[in-house]
């Protein structure tokens, strides 16, 4: 009884302060193609939604592009809309 | 003249000879009104992430064209009135989509394209 396990409410938030950067901006990348999906599948997550700058760290711009090249992307079937395992 | 680039995908039913013959048709109907095409990349049949239509694969076709504006309304409602065609989505190209299509045929990718690549430096 003593040694029970610490259990915590919610997980504790361990804080990568790695730097985050703007890939793009980084290595001037102009243009996102929508048709390279191996590309696009480093900015979705594995049920294919599209992940969110807070964890990518991209711009507000290339972050509208990046969206924009997914969808394209999921118009066309190159990508799934809604998946489950998709890595 | 605007530049354009379009994708459509064909339904895979359809034998190699039609497929390429509706391709053709559409290319034609292009040139027809004074349309230049840049470059014409067959991606051929393509397993799709999603069924579309119940089909599980796709006949890809990409078309890259210079072309009067009012062309591109013509064209899709051809596409639209074909029952082979899937799916079509065209594109209109900035200097940048240019610029990276330029580059892509021109094999500056070849090497293998890691997103850390020094691509800026070429």
């Amino acid at each position: 009884m003593a040694n029970e396990q610490i259990q915590y409410v919610t997980a504790p938030k361990v804080d990568d302060n790695r730097k985050k950067y703007c890939r793009f901006k980084k290595n001037g990348i102009k243009y996102i193609d929508y048709k390279d999906a191996n590309f696009l599948l480093k900015f979705v997550n594995d049920q294919g939604k599209v992940l969110p700058r807070r964890l990518t760290g991209t711009s507000l711009k290339f972050q509208r592009k990046v969206a924009q090249a997914v969808k394209r992307a999921r118009h066309i079937g190159l990508l799934p809309y809604v998946t489950d395992s998709l890595k | 003249m605007q530049q354009y680039e379009t994708v459509i995908v064909l339904t895979p039913l359809l034998s190699e000879e039609t497929a390429k013959e509706a391709i053709a048709k559409y290319s034609k109907l292009l040139t027809d009104v004074g349309a230049e095409i840049v470059q014409e990349d067959n991606w051929g049949l393509k397993k799709l992430a999603y069924p579309i239509q119940k089909k599980t694969t796709g006949y890809y076709h990409l078309t890259e064209y210079r072309a009067p504006g009012d062309l591109i309304n013509k064209l899709e409602i051809e596409f639209r009135r074909d029952e082979r065609v899937l799916r079509f989505l065209t594109i209109a190209l900035d200097k940048h989509a240019t610029a990276y299509n330029e580059k892509k045929r021109s094999g500056a990718f070849n090497q293998k394209k890691t997103v850390k690549a020094e691509e800026a430096a070429k």
